[in-house]
């Protein structure tokens, strides 16, 4: 029969609290970095000319139907055997789950930026803004309000994926939960905790956005 | 291009173990999901509750997490378990949940009405599920379950992590051992494209084929 013991899983909270942390601002920063290059891409792929489409389809289908295991082994472990070695495990983490993320995110800009009513577009053109100001001030205000809700689910799968980074040895949660195990072997109590740990912060996240949308969603 | 040729096999044979996952987990995740997604239309309140409260704790924890609870878990617990068989049942069950609310989502778009006629032409429970709920829900649900078989694919590469040679870990010892991971890693993305264009192709024919309006 299995022993119960706490004890080590909360002599190393701190490691597992501190791996939370961590994961959540990787999330965040991985978020960041996709939403600007997802809203690049969505801009292209809506106006660009023909070649930045193509490019733009094939990136987002090219990433969406790949791992993103398969990706973070790309970047960590493939650039520096081609000589770009600049990034340490945690940058090599955040960039590719920026990359990975990039690829929904353009699609959910893209979604948006079509849902953007015309009207607003022709008001903004009536008052004398040029294509760029119209973009900053009329459809990048809009869109974010209507793909707000997506933006949120995809943070809380992004702050999911941050698991992954144990993979190349990021102290995050799971990292933390394969050290202790490493050290004490408190299998299931440790895995009950760092389940539990995902749970809740999950939760608080998507509560925490459930008030973020009550205040500014538009739901079309 | 010599690499790729001379650990052809290896490759082959990781991309047959990577099937023989995603096939596994596919399976068994839609059968718990068709199960799940019924309880938490249909099922008592106690058996809704446990259904919603299964599939709710599967979405807020990633996927790897379970991999690992179950993979270090069993032996601890007395029960021996292989690594393959530890992951396709962590994301078997990770997938499950997912399927449940395709399910539900599908089957509890179906108007009412249909239900109280098929009860009304005197057909017992599951020939209502099966003659009438199911045809038509199964125009909604293909697409969301095409979605999933696509994840599942993906998601399939984790079992790398406990050590299972599947595509990933194939290509990663191959790496390892000749350095050449541009060509190796673009290869193991153009086979996992490959893999998931196919079923997203085979999953836009049989929407098409089920549609009904």
């Amino acid at each position: 029969m299995y022993q119960f013991n706490w004890r080590p899983v909360f002599d190393n909270f701190d490691l597992l609290l501190k791996g939370l942390l961590l994961g959540i601002g990787i999330a965040v920063l991985a978020l960041a970095i996709g939403s600007l290059l997802g809203l690049i891409a969505a801009f292209g792929r809506a106006s660009g000319p023909r070649p930045i489409r193509l490019l733009v389809a094939g990136y987002v289908e090219g990433v969406r139907n790949i791992p993103l295991l398969l990706i973070i082994y790309f970047v960590y472990f493939g650039l520096p055997l081609i000589g770009i070695s600049v990034l340490d495990n945690l940058w090599s983490f955040v960039f590719a789950l920026a990359i990975y993320s990039g690829a929904y995110l353009t699609e959910i800009f893209r979604v948006g930026i079509e849902a953007v009513g015309k009207g607003h577009i022709e008001a903004g053109k009536a008052i004398g803004l040029n294509r760029w100001q119209r973009i900053r001030f009329v459809t990048i205000p809009l869109m974010f309000r209507i793909v707000l809700p997506s933006l949120g689910n995809t943070f809380i799968s992004l702050f999911k994926d941050t698991s992954l980074a144990s993979a190349i040895a990021v102290p995050e949660l799971t990292y933390g939960a394969i050290r202790i195990n490493v050290n004490t072997w408190r299998v299931i109590e440790v895995y009950l905790v760092v389940g539990l740990l995902y749970l809740a912060t999950c939760y608080a996240i998507a509560g925490g956005l459930r008030l973020l949308e009550r205040r500014f969603a538009m739901v079309r | 291009m010599d690499v790729v040729i001379t650990s052809g096999p290896l490759i082959l044979r990781g991309l047959l173990v990577t099937l023989e996952v995603s096939v596994a987990v596919l399976l068994l995740g839609t059968l718990i999901g068709i199960a799940g997604g019924l309880l938490l239309l249909y099922g008592a309140w106690p058996l809704r509750l446990i259904a919603r409260v299964y599939v709710d704790t599967m979405r807020g924890i990633p996927q790897l997490v379970l991999i690992f609870a179950i993979f270090y878990g069993f032996p601890a617990l007395g029960l021996q378990i292989s690594a393959i068989v530890a992951g396709i049942l962590a994301l078997g069950v990770f997938c499950g949940a997912h399927v449940s609310e395709v399910i539900r989502g599908g089957v509890g778009s179906i108007p009412r009405g249909q239900m109280d006629a098929a009860q009304g032409i005197g057909l017992e429970f599951a020939q209502r599920l099966r003659y009438v709920i199911f045809p038509q829900a199964l125009a909604r649900i293909l697409p969301a379950w095409v979605n999933t078989a696509v994840e599942v694919v993906k998601a399939s590469s984790l079992v790398s992590l406990v050590s299972v040679v599947d595509l990933m870990m194939a290509i990663q010892q191959i790496v390892g051992r000749t350095r050449e991971a541009l060509l190796l890693y673009a290869v193991a993305a153009l086979l996992y494209f490959a893999i998931n264009y196919t079923i997203s192709a085979i999953g836009v024919r049989l929407e098409k084929r089920y549609a009904y309006t």
